[in-house]
């Protein structure tokens, strides 16, 4: 018998097809996700060496980075973009995949409809073609982003060779305060252990904070795991993982459903497992967190002041803070709040569910948008647009000045022409600010969705709790 | 593949941590259904500058990238390794690099090459002309100076790429594995029930 496991060595262990000495373990992939970017190569090298799908009904596709977020009634004038989403389609019909395309009722960012359809389940391993992966670790899967290649190694034989990742527990124990939210704390994770302080680690969410938020909160931090470097983010699965998936559209049924659960209580971590690595972070102490420079670890207490690169030893790091000072032109030693925004955005598969829109809403409501701010407001699935329609949400992002759009990635990958124009500083609930990550020239911080709104209303980075 | 023979080049040196793969090959050129033509498009935004270094001439017929710790962070496209190997790179030597960007790499014959902090302080302070040695057979990097410096390399991914073979071929074999371990899947058998 083994000694006492963690989490994600019990879904590594459930999932090894084969292992010898000198190779990778082959892994077996339970659910495989596939979106218009990163697969058309690996569609054409099944063609090129007359392959099928090996598991088609364990494959699901979406269309999302690419499309326009704009009415979806009109062609897409892009005709590079069009071919790409045309592309996925005929992939899609010629090997028998599931698609949720452009017009499909359950459309939507593919770490979004994952799990709001009940594909994403405790234990499963998840792979797709996107390193927010990650996010369905939320629900105890494992579940990481991987390349074209292996995308075509999944679809042609539904398993992976893959070394198994070191453990790292990230322990979050106290009460978040109002106005602070999951976003915050897996902001204040990234500026604590860095962009690649969890590189060949697999994360485990632990602690009284992480088991007080609901589904969406704990996908928000799963999801940006890999901004930290970790390959996968997972969180043990409980009563609020099985109380969200429960009556799904693809979750079992009935006595199924029981076993499944039987089998779900398993998971979480033995007392006495070690892992490899811990942080913590002290929930109670935590608040609003954004970034103010090009990677998603220069993130900072919402109250605090931007770094002083001439106080930095090391020359690399110093280098990186100048450089990412002067693309975002501020100046050192200089507070956060206060600055001038020209764009807020909330949308994307860290930030673009029903509770985003909910708590945004809150704060917009009955109030206006600064008339200096462009704000979009893009739901993450058809799904998510459906419930913000039977709240009444448009009506509110509608009437404080808001840009609420069609669901998608938009302008937190900026393909689809949803981006900034240079220079333009943005609010967004995204996860990355790399240089020009949301249009070539664009300055991004990074933020909750309270965040977001709030600096809306003002025109300027703001502290939410300043407003609530 | 081709099979991955020993080379000597000089270094284009990227005195850079956390590189992200957003600044390798931006966004806005994924929008391709195809491999080709992505080394145009390498470094894009960078190379606006005139005096970026792949526009010196510095930065031409060189095969092997010098960059800061974490090279390769952010996204999983592949299209970054793509980019890289179409403009003539062969190896990326750095500290660490990000675990998917790895991967990528080593599927297509570019070779990550991790060294420690004095071996990587030393490369870049090379001069322009410099060249090294790279054979990944014997898993060494061997400088100006004659230094041999060992790097780890997995022993599959080394065989596949001296080899020139991809790893889908070997998978492929493992089909009765991977039919036995279907009939003992436990935890999700049954549970892609169709929408009904």
């Amino acid at each position: 018998m083994p000694g006492p496991l963690t989490l994600s060595q019990k879904v590594w262990a459930s999932h090894i097809v084969r292992e010898e000495p000198g190779a990778p373990s082959l892994i077996y992939v339970d659910l495989h996700l596939v979106h218009e970017v990163t697969s058309p190569q690996a569609f054409s090298g099944l063609r090129e060496r007359g392959l099928k799908v090996r598991r088609p009904d364990l494959t699901i596709a979406t269309t999302d980075h690419s499309i326009p977020t704009s009415d979806r009634s009109l062609p897409i004038l892009d005709p590079i973009a069009a071919n790409q989403v045309e592309q996925l389609a005929k992939n899609c019909e010629e090997f028998g995949i599931p698609h949720y395309g452009v017009h499909s009722s359950h459309q939507g960012i593919v770490h979004v409809i994952g799990p709001e359809l009940g594909f994403t389940q405790p234990g499963m391993t998840v792979v797709c073609g996107d390193s927010h992966t990650a996010t369905h670790g939320a629900f105890g899967a494992l579940a990481f982003g991987i390349g074209t290649s292996e995308v075509q190694n999944v679809l042609a034989t539904q398993t992976l060779l893959q070394r198994p990742s070191k453990t790292f527990k990230v322990e979050v124990n106290g009460t978040l305060k109002p106005g602070v939210t999951a976003k915050d704390i897996i902001l204040a994770l990234c500026a604590k252990v860095g962009i690649g302080g969890g590189t060949g680690t697999v994360f485990e969410y632990t602690g009284s904070a992480i088991r007080a938020l609901d589904m969406e909160g704990r996908m928000t931090v799963s999801n940006m795991s890999i901004e930290a470097g970790a390959r996968a983010g997972m969180v043990a699965p409980d009563d609020t993982t099985f109380n969200y998936l429960h009556g799904r559209p693809f979750v079992p049924k009935h006595a199924d459903w029981d076993a499944a659960v039987a089998r779900w209580k398993q998971l979480p971590t033995d007392d006495g497992a070690a892992f490899d690595y811990e942080v913590s972070i002290d929930g109670d102490s935590l608040t609003p967190m954004i970034t103010w420079g090009t990677n998603p670890g220069m993130g900072v207490p919402i109250s605090g002041a931007v770094p002083d690169p001439s106080t930095i030893s090391d020359a690399l790091e110093r280098d990186a803070v100048v450089k990412a000072l002067h693309y975002m032109n501020l100046e050192p030693g200089k507070p956060i709040l206060g600055h001038p925004v020209n764009v807020v955005f909330i949308g994307s598969c860290t930030n673009s569910r029903i509770t985003d829109l909910r708590a945004a809403a809150a704060l917009l409501k009955g109030r206006k948008v600064n008339p200096s701010v462009r704000v979009m407001v893009v739901p993450g699935s058809m799904e998510v647009k459906r419930q913000a329609i039977a709240e009444g949400l448009p009506e509110i992002f509608r009437a404080a000045g808001c840009d609420y759009r069609e669901p998608g990635c938009s302008m937190c990958i900026a393909m689809n022409g949803d981006q900034l124009s240079p220079g333009e500083y943005s609010v967004s609930t995204s996860n990355r600010n790399f240089e020009g990550r949301q249009g070539k020239g664009g300055r991004t911080f990074l933020a909750s969705p309270l965040t977001a709104a709030a600096s809306a209303i003002t025109g300027v980075v703001t502290d939410v709790r300043s407003l609530i | 593949m081709k099979p991955y023979l020993p080379f000597e080049s000089r270094l284009v040196p990227l005195p850079m941590n956390n590189i992200d793969t957003d600044q390798i090959i931006p966004a806005r050129f994924l929008k391709t259904t195809s491999k080709e033509g992505l080394d145009k498009n390498l470094f894009c935004d960078w190379r606006q500058d005139p005096n970026f270094i792949l526009n010196t001439p510095r930065g031409q017929n060189a095969q092997i990238l010098l960059a800061g710790d974490n090279f390769g962070c952010g996204s999983s496209r592949e299209h970054a390794p793509w980019a890289l190997t179409q403009f003539g790179f062969r190896a990326v030597i750095s500290t660490s690099f990000a675990d998917i960007f790895k991967q990528n790499s080593l599927k297509n014959s570019l070779v990550p090459i991790v060294v420690p902090q004095d071996v990587h302080d030393k490369l870049f302070a090379l001069p322009e002309d410099a060249t090294v040695k790279i054979d990944l057979a014997s898993q060494t990097l061997t400088l100006p100076d004659g230094t041999a410096v060992e790097f780890p390399v997995d022993s599959f991914s080394k065989t596949c790429l001296l080899e020139g073979i991809d790893e889908l071929g070997w998978i492929l074999k493992q089909e009765p594995s991977i039919a036995a371990y279907e009939t003992t899947r436990q935890y999700t058998l049954n549970t892609l029930s169709s929408e009904t």
